[in-house]
């Protein structure tokens, strides 16, 4: 998403088919560990499909980059970004999907990295707050929280921002009441809405829309 | 967060044949919103976890000849975005856009979103379900503003569910499937208010997965969903109420009203919607509806507001519905 | 240069200009180090146990089966066999593993037997907190005779109000990583005092206070919640050194952060105010109490009635009750948001009931003021940038329909003046200008003010400087607290920075001819005052510096703070609401916010202070609350779903209009951090009130309460 690519597309794998990683994750490494379980859990027929609860191999694709690592099926995407791979844009704040601080895009799509399994974002392209300053220039949208002020100790804006950018890219022309919609799942203490509401219709306005 | 055991399976059967006969072995992950949650809360304490979302056929939105199929794991985002629901069910749209936050449509399911558990603050912090303490529930003295004013037995609890409330009123089945089968049931008798610790607020076993929903058609049918909401954020609202009424010219041939986070179930005013029979809907008749809607609540100490905010989301539903 | 000031307005060329603050792009892109982003090799992770009940006493604690948890590699009990617990959310034992799924693994296997002693949570119980011994009368303060006043008053009125605990709730929970090394500490810090925190720790470990090094680059929201080091600081040093020295980290979960890492207290008052016919005042008599948790809430005479301290007959009555909570914390203007509310309630209550516009009542009784004139003419601008003469009407006569507005007025004041701070400049011989404190920037723009003071003083632009903060190696800087900060690094950065220039000009003056008095730095550039043609650029005249570098050190001192800085501001607000009283809905629709800061170093900056400020309290007035639960003593809503704050559209348009006319221009800086938190909250509850007809008497305003007012005022 930064600034040579295209509108809402992600950044290619080159030359990995997602079949060919079949979700990232290999099969063979955690398989079911019978006996730490009590034989009311009949996995016969699928064994082979179930892993962990130990660590299994999992390939992540953040900001095009491919990492492969060993995590427990329990272990978050976001605690996987920011313990394992040291991706720290993404925040951990309420880690109960209710903050915002830990959104990122997944295949294009802003979620909560607080509450998906990293095993279950094995695959997928994952794009981090990082992503807007990794271009030539700023992302318009880093662009225009500096120049509106939209930010004051930090920790809730890369996953606002990441947000932001998301929503422009499915509305490029935002009216209150769509902010108020879909951006109202990114909380700010500092209280600097204000500035992000204006920082949003600058970007609209530098993306092309009609309302910035 | 317990460690687990993971599965992903592609396949409705193979999904099916990973679950337990008992309940707080093996959860089912879908969007994953309230599950991790659950499980970080030590809430949930799953043995095995699976994946739901990779099964392809229990995705999508198609009409039918008995009405519109949406698949369990259909997102709060393409419910949103489908023609098919924009067209002729406004009340699940509305119902819908009740859930705020990017993050949350595009994560949420509406197999989820009939699926989750509860918000009740006593069970969230883990004093049951019931919040039973030497037999006798916390609530009633506790700290109850949010609670149910139609309690059932011990149940304080309210339903979270966003989209009981308007598939109930629209009629709506749902499909469960087991390892020996499929069973279908009518969405009102999905939920049930559990009278044991340990027992669940939904109708679905721990070895059936809810795999589709299935509305019947609405052309025709007027309907709408209100919710009074505290605020702007990503909250669950205080009060809704969902209406769907078959009009006969412009007087009701029948209706349903289905009031939500009111009970532990969706609660169905039965008299208040009978009464509506042979009325046209205007202020007056929508705000008698509103008040017979409430009659027989039983508020506790602290939510004695939440039978006029009932009353009046009834009343607003109506006219939501009626209004061009 | 025996005097130190601020250049006119007219010769400015950096500060007052808005300038995007430095440290901007690099917190969007999420590159900003927070203390919970700091990973250093061998790291551990910790997890706290803390105890679930509100009142306990620990007989025993077992950690035996932690320690052999898999990747654990210490364990620490913070509350062995013996230790009273007098809050839920308290530390029990610290476990630091290989990685923090191990670690809250391990902390499920410690074994404690508690003995459950009774508890009280609940401060508004106050017969119960009398009968449980918890309840302790702060003594009473009289002015005149307000007795005798109460009888010769024309209108009495009485009302009580009550405004509850709410949390600070930083994003980023509290926390740190750290490091006991052979010869040092490491301390990556989440802290409001960069410059003392780390002989906080060290106390706390009982070493010399040199070994600890603090190091922070950003921290997620303080608001007056981490001054300190914290238990949890110490217990993971030691878990650090019995690791053999691994670096330890360790951040709250959110509910252990809503439960005991900040609150403010909570008040309710029952007041009583005379008055004359024509709405003055003649006495204000005052039955308050509040906690602060577990050691009670002062609340001392000076603060009721607040703003309008020089009402002639006053009588102040404060109990303090101790329930079975964390103890409070400094929360951003201590103690003034509540205050400001019971008052401004209480005289715009006064004002209904004499049918009178409360805009007018304000107005006959700035006279009780510290600042009769600045009140006098900020209650004029907000009343004309809120249009009060187009849009009030007499309280409860708005709107037919469901859905009525309303307008409320809210007051407030503050100190500022500027903490003690030290600042370093050094200016190298290839140009460099490098600028050192021990300072810290909580997201008020610290950063950017220092380099913007600097560029003035140096004739450079704030890309030129340089800055280091955040390391208790550079010059000691005061805590972040009371709105001292500004003041106190602008006051040492201009000190130091005109001294190091002076400096210059004596290294460059022969070369120009002239005496150093003789130069400027302007545009870049050392010139003769008055013939610009005589000049040097920057870098051609720190060629002149030789090889060492020119450094010069800069101080505020608060008990001489010279012409720099001031203290000392007023600031009204006016909140326009709507409410649908059908269904108790309040929503914001505008506040107007009318503020004096002294001379403003970045506008920008500035604003976004009063924004924030105000949101704070918007949540306060509509949303916040702690709720504890008596029956299982818990902080019942210690969750997002539960605690609520503002979302991006819960906050209406807000108007900042920052008064800074000359006479507020040549105080100097002063400090913006608090002053504009305090109205908010009053003018809301009053423009509910205006519009709905009847005071809902308790914050947050919400649906539930809002539909009680109403229904009381119908029977």
């Amino acid at each position: 998403m930064s600034r040579p690519q295209k509108r809402g597309t992600t950044t290619r794998r080159h030359g990995v088919s997602r079949r060919s990683f079949i979700r990232g994750v290999s099969l063979g490494t955690g398989a079911l560990q019978a006996g730490l379980f009590p034989l009311t859990l009949d996995a016969a027929q699928s064994a082979a499909k179930v892993v962990g609860p130990g660590p299994v191999e999992v390939t992540l694709w953040v900001n095009g980059k491919q990492h492969t690592l060993k995590v427990e099926p329990r272990v978050t995407l976001l605690d996987a970004l920011r313990d394992r791979l040291g991706i720290v844009g993404p925040k951990r704040s309420c880690d109960r999907g209710t903050c915002g601080s830990c959104t990122v895009l997944l295949d294009g799509k802003a979620v909560y990295a607080c509450s998906i399994l990293a095993i279950d974002a094995a695959g997928k392209n994952i794009q981090t707050p990082e992503i807007l300053g990794e271009g030539s220039e700023p992302d318009v949208v880093a662009r225009a929280f500096v120049n509106q002020d939209a930010m004051q100790c930090g920790y809730c804006t890369p996953g606002f921002a990441i947000a932001v950018k998301a929503f422009l890219e499915k509305y490029p022309n935002p009216t209150d009441e769509l902010i108020k919609e879909e951006l109202s799942g990114n909380l700010c203490r500092c209280g600097t809405y204000v500035g992000i509401r204006r920082a949003i219709y600058e970007a609209a306005k530098h993306m092309g829309g009609r309302n910035g | 967060m317990q460690s687990f055991e993971y599965a992903s399976p592609t396949t409705l059967q193979e999904a099916l044949s990973l679950l337990s006969t008992q309940w707080g072995e093996v959860d089912i992950l879908a969007g994953g919103t309230d599950l991790l949650a659950l499980m970080k809360d030590y809430i949930h304490t799953p043995k095995r976890v699976v994946n739901i979302k990779g099964i392809k056929e229990l995705g999508g939105i198609q009409q039918t000849s008995a009405g519109l199929r949406i698949g369990a794991i259909v997102t709060i985002r393409e419910l949103l975005e489908n023609e098919l629901v924009q067209k002729e069910y406004p009340a699940l749209i509305q119902a819908a856009r009740g859930i705020r936050g990017m993050q949350l449509r595009n994560m949420g399911t509406i197999g989820g979103d009939l699926c989750q558990r509860p918000r009740c603050w006593y069970f969230r912090n883990g004093f049951g379900l019931l919040a039973l303490k030497d037999g006798k529930s916390l609530i009633p003295d506790g700290e109850n503003r949010y609670h149910a004013i139609f309690p059932q037995g011990q149940a304080y609890f309210v339903s979270a569910s966003s989209f009981g409330p308007p598939l109930i009123a629209l009629g709506a089945r749902v499909k469960l499937a087991s390892t020996g089968g499929t069973r279908e049931l009518p969405v009102e008798q999905f939920f049930v208010a559990p009278q044991r610790e340990g027992e669940r607020e939904i109708a679905l076993k721990p070895n059936e997965i809810l795999t589709e929903i299935l509305v019947p058609p609405a052309k025709g049918v007027r309907n709408a969903t209100y919710e009074i909401r505290p605020d702007e954020g990503v909250n669950w609202p205080l009060v809704t109420a969902s209406v769907a009424l078959r009009m006969e010219g412009n007087r009701v041939a029948s209706a349903r009203i289905v009031m939500g986070h009111v009970g532990p179930t969706p609660v169905q005013a039965v008299k208040a919607a009978a009464w509506l029979k042979g009325k046209q809907i205007t202020e007056a008749v929508a705000e008698e509806a509103g008040r017979r809607a409430v009659e027989g609540a039983k508020p506790l100490s602290q939510n004695g507001y939440k039978v006029q905010l009932a009353q009046v989301a009834v009343k607003r539903a109506l006219l939501a519905a009626v209004a061009k | 240069m025996a005097e130190y000031r601020w250049p006119p307005v007219n010769q400015r060329r950096v500060i007052g200009r808005p300038v995007n603050r430095v440290d901007g792009l690099v917190k969007v892109t999420g590159r900003a180090t927070y203390s919970s982003d700091v990973r250093r090799p061998g790291m551990l992770y910790a997890a706290l146990l803390t105890c679930p009940y509100a009142h306990a006493r620990v007989r025993s604690i077992d950690v035996s089966e932690a320690e052999r948890s898999p990747g654990v590699r210490a364990v620490q009990v913070l509350a062995p066999a013996g230790t009273e617990i007098n809050w839920a959310g308290a530390d029990v034992a610290m476990v630091a593993a290989e990685t923090e799924e191990q670690a809250r693994d391990a902390v499920r296997k410690i074994k404690v037997d508690y003995e459950v002693l009774p508890h009280l949570v609940k401060e508004f119980d106050l017969s119960r907190a009398q009968a449980m011994n918890r309840a302790k009368p702060s003594g009473e303060a009289v002015t005149g005779d307000p007795d005798q006043a109460l009888k010769e008053a024309d209108v009495v009125f009485e009302g009580e109000y009550t405004i509850p605990v709410i949390t600070h709730s930083c994003l980023q929970p509290h926390g740190q990583v750290v490091a006991w090394g052979e010869k040092e500490i490491e301390f990556f810090a989440n802290t409001q005092a960069v410059s003392t925190v780390g002989a906080d720790l060290a106390k706390a470990l009982e070493v010399p206070a040199e070994i600890v090094h603090v190091q922070q680059h950003s921290v997620g929201g303080a608001y007056g919640s981490k001054f300190q080091a914290e238990s949890w600081a110490a217990a993971a040093a030691r878990l650090s050194k019995a690791a053999g020295g691994r670096p330890v980290w360790f951040h709250l979960d959110r509910r252990t952060e809503l439960e005991v890492a900040g609150c403010r207290p909570s008040y309710r008052a029952r007041i009583k105010i005379g008055a004359k016919k024509d709405g003055t005042i003649t006495v204000w008599d005052s039955q308050s109490w509040a906690t602060g948790g577990f050691t009670g809430g002062g609340l001392s005479a000076n603060l009721l009635p607040f703003v309008f301290v020089k009402i002639p007959n006053k009588r102040f009555n404060h109990t303090a009750v101790s329930v079975n909570t964390a103890p409070a914390r400094a929360w951003r203007a201590p103690n003034f948001p509540q205050v400001a509310f019971l008052t401004c309630a209480a005289l715009e209550d006064l004002a209904a009931q004499m049918k009178m516009d409360p805009l007018e009542l304000f107005l006959k009784n700035v006279q009780y003021t510290d600042r009769p004139e600045v009140y006098a003419w900020q209650l004029k601008k907000a009343a004309e940038l809120i249009e009060w003469q187009k849009k009030w009407h007499p309280r409860g006569q708005g709107e037919k329909g469901p859905v009525k507005t309303g307008l409320g007025i809210g007051i407030g004041t503050w100190g500022g003046l500027g903490h003690a701070a030290q600042c370093r400049t050094r200016i190298h011989p290839d140009g460099t200008v490098e600028i050192e404190l021990g300072s810290q920037d909580l997201g008020t723009g610290t950063r950017t003010v220092i380099c913007q003071v600097a560029a003035e003083s140096l004739g450079l632009r704030v890309g030129d400087i340089r800055l280091k903060i955040g390391d208790n190696r550079y010059p000691v800087a005061g805590a972040s607290g009371g709105s001292t900060t500004v003041g106190g690094v602008s006051a040492a950065t201009r000190r130091s920075t005109l001294n190091a220039l002076d400096e210059l000009f004596k290294r460059v003056a022969p070369s120009l001819g002239v005496s150093p008095d003789q130069l400027e730095a302007v545009d870049g550039r050392i010139r003769v005052k008055g013939d610009p043609s005589k000049s040097l650029s920057w870098k051609e005249a720190c060629q002149k510096i030789g090889n060492s570098p020119i450094e010069a050190m800069g101080a505020n001192d608060p008990k001489s703070p010279g012409g720099l800085i001031s203290g000392g501001v007023g600031g009204v607000q006016m909140a326009e609401v709507r409410v649908d009283t059908e269904t108790g809905q309040v929503r914001l629709n505008k506040l107007v916010i009318v503020q004096d800061c002294g001379m403003i170093i970045n506008p920008k900056t500035a604003e976004s202070q009063c924004y924030g400020a105000a949101t704070m309290s918007i949540c306060a007035a509509l949303m916040e609350e702690r709720i504890m639960d008596q029956l299982t003593g818990r902080f019942i809503n210690a969750a997002y779903d539960f605690y609520r704050i503002a979302s991006i559209m819960d906050v209406g348009e807000i108007v900042v209009h920052l008064d800074n006319r000359p006479e507020h221009d040549a105080r100097g800086v002063i400090g913006l951090g608090e002053p504009p938190v305090v109205p908010t909250i009053a003018a809301i509850s009053n423009a509910v009130a205006n519009a709905i007809g009847v005071r809902v008497p308790e914050v947050p305003i919400t649906p539930d309460r809002v539909l009680a007012a109403l229904a009381r005022r119908k029977a």
